[in-house]
């Protein structure tokens, strides 16, 4: 049941903090008019005064907590020395490549696992949803039907979603144990069989994936002119070097950011690892339900901190590699 | 539906049958192959509606039989039964308003503030605007659990944590960077001429924004507003670090992950409040899903 007291007091508290937000906004705004309209005289006051209220979110949301994590990865900080942390240099940074960073796993194991997680979810995604997405780019009777109920994995509240999966791999009346054993087949331990639960991830996370893969790249498809196609025809190029030829190289400006954009989002997906397993298998985790554990469950705050440092700078060398590759294959396209 | 080939502008040209493959999106496929195309698309479907609708006939099933190794969809016996105990007999409504007062609230602050930051972006080449725009792409390469370790601390040397404080502020923020690109890859698509117009008849650069360009950009506000609040509403591990252990102040993912628990699963109880959260989300996903992916993308090409 709904009570008038929990209403008021979840009204209070939203409503008490948007006040708060106004209230600073004003300040900030009157104060930056002073500042840059009356006194300098600033050509640029008006766009860095409407810049204010996000760059001040930003730098007191992101840079001043990634600042204080920074200082916080060279402390032993934890749940045992959280009042005063001592200072211990680059000792956590070490300790992340030679020491276990959970119970039983070590830093190298982990981030084979989560390659392999994003290589297996991001192939299948890009694999399954540029078949759909040639599928459905044509003209055909319920397209739009077809269209929206492949959507709807991506619609779906993740966290239902994903716990709605979590249901189908119970032991006995999880679907898919249903299934094997009409089938005359030995159940599979889905929850407590490490590869087991891995493969339940992996399978759970390409359904929700291949929606918007297959949508982004539908779209990519249909911006690409008939007449290349007609003009291959002609020349006598078969189907799979049309594909080859045509469709593939004039996705490229689609596909390239998508794929980036699906890295990132696997490589960081923490919803399906930590709902999946619900905390339980250690052996399921990826990089970044594994720094979720490290800091929240075994409280090891400035060790987590250098963790997610390293996790943090392995996803830049990747995102320059990538663009750098794919600006060079752009290039060699135009040239 | 057979649409006269399109190469028809070459009379002597006749296609091939080999020519017709899966690889060519063909308007001329021979009637064996559409069915392959639609069994092939209808079985893709059942895949991608499926465990929904067993979410679905979980809800319905009466409290004696959850515990079943049934597959039909609508089972013999349905019942509301579970409907009507999580509406009148758990705090589920709780959840749900206290969501939406956090998401409506958090979705309208970040739609404004990164309506204002995306104009500034898109019509002065202030200095820093660069570095600006690739911090803000910078911003969604952060793990989450990464940003959640030093907010959680600070949280409770702020005092912070059991309130909605923390929680609404972070909502706003988070999804500025997002919402910029998409606001400022639009506000570059409405002609500056537009505003100086305005600004000839007495306008000032700020009512030029407020009444020429806000309303012309209406669809990219909304499609944000419905962004932030689909994260928003749909958000889990910010809630359960921030709010603790507060009972009355829970979401609904804290409160629907806590029916599906890890010793005793009230599996009714979870499907019902499921299927409720769920309609009003994916009709809202399903009616807007053209503008939000032509938004994404936009902000992913020009990125």
């Amino acid at each position: 049941m709904i009570t008038s007291e929990v209403i008021l007091k979840s009204l209070s508290e939203v409503g008490s903090t948007v006040l708060m937000i106004l209230a600073g906004t004003v300040v900030v705004e009157a104060l930056l008019y002073l500042l840059l309209v009356k006194w300098l005289k600033y050509k640029y006051a008006l766009p860095f005064m409407l810049l204010a209220p996000a760059a001040i979110g930003l730098i007191a949301l992101v840079i001043y907590p990634l600042i204080w994590e920074l200082r916080l990865s060279f402390t032993n900080m934890s749940l045992k020395a959280f009042k005063n942390p001592q200072f211990i240099g680059f000792k956590n940074y070490v300790r992340v490549f030679t020491e276990p960073v959970l119970k039983q796993k070590m830093f190298f194991p982990l981030l084979g696992q989560t390659v392999l997680w994003t290589v297996i979810n991001i192939t299948f995604h890009v694999g399954g949803g540029l078949f759909l997405a040639m599928l459905l780019n044509r003209n055909m009777r319920g397209r739009g039907i077809y269209r929206t109920l492949l959507i709807l994995p991506w619609a779906i509240p993740q966290v239902i979603a994903v716990l709605a999966w979590r249901s189908e791999f119970n032991f006995t009346y999880g679907y898919f144990n249903i299934i094997l054993t009409r089938l005359g087949l030995q159940p599979v331990q889905w929850m407590t069989d490490p590869t087991a639960n891995f493969i339940a991830m992996c399978l759970t996370n390409i359904w929700l994936g291949i929606p918007f893969m297959s949508v982004t790249l539908l779209g990519g498809l249909q911006s690409i002119s008939q007449e290349y196609y007609e003009a291959a025809e002609m020349d006598g190029a078969n189907g799979w070097q049309q594909f080859k030829n045509i469709t593939m190289p004039l996705l490229q400006p689609v596909i390239t950011p998508a794929i980036l954009l699906g890295t990132f989002w696997t490589f960081n997906n923490f919803n399906v690892p930590f709902f999946i397993n619900q905390n339980e298998l250690e052996s399921s985790d990826i990089m970044v339900t594994g720094l979720f554990r490290a800091a929240f469950q075994y409280n090891r705050y400035g060790f987590s901190a250098a963790f997610a440092f390293v996790i943090f700078a392995l996803l830049l060398i990747f995102t320059i590699f990538y663009t750098r590759y794919t600006s060079s294959l752009k290039g060699a396209y135009e040239s | 539906m057979s649409t006269p080939s399109s190469v028809s502008a070459n009379p002597e040209y006749v296609p091939t049958r080999h020519k017709r493959s899966f690889f060519r999106s063909g308007r001329e496929d021979s009637p064996f192959k559409r069915l392959i195309i639609h069994i092939v698309l209808i079985l893709a479907c059942i895949v991608s509606v499926f465990p929904v609708l067993r979410v679905l006939a979980i809800s319905l099933r009466p409290g004696n039989r959850l515990m079943s190794t049934d597959l039909a969809i609508i089972p013999a016996d349905a019942t509301l039964e579970s409907y009507r105990i999580i509406l009148f007999e758990k705090p589920f409504l709780n959840w749900v308003w206290n969501s939406a007062a956090i998401t409506i609230a958090t979705a309208l602050i970040g739609v404004i503030i990164a309506a204002t930051a995306a104009y500034a972006f898109s019509r002065w080449k202030f200095p820093g605007r660069s570095v600006g725009l690739v911090f803000l792409l910078a911003t969604q390469m952060i793990p989450a659990s990464m940003l959640m370790i030093p907010i959680y601390i600070l949280a409770i040397k702020l005092n912070l944590v059991g309130t909605y404080r923390g929680l609404v502020i972070a909502y706003c923020v988070t999804s500025i960077p997002f919402s910029v690109w998409i606001l400022k890859g639009y506000f570059d698509t409405v002609p500056v001429d537009l505003e100086e117009a305005a600004r000839i008849d007495g306008c000032s650069q700020l009512q030029a924004f407020w009444r020429v360009l806000l309303p012309l950009s209406t669809p990219a506000l909304a499609i944000t507003f419905l962004f932030n609040f689909m994260s928003a509403w749909n958000e889990y591990l910010l809630a359960r670090v921030m709010l603790g252990s507060q009972e009355s102040l829970m979401t609904w993912p804290l409160g629907l992950q806590r029916l599906q628990g890890q010793f005793q699963t009230q599996w009714g109880l979870f499907s019902a409040g499921s299927i409720l959260v769920m309609i009003p989300v994916v009709i809202l996903f399903l009616y807007s899903s053209k503008y939000l992916i032509s938004g994404l993308t936009l902000g992913g090409v020009k990125g």
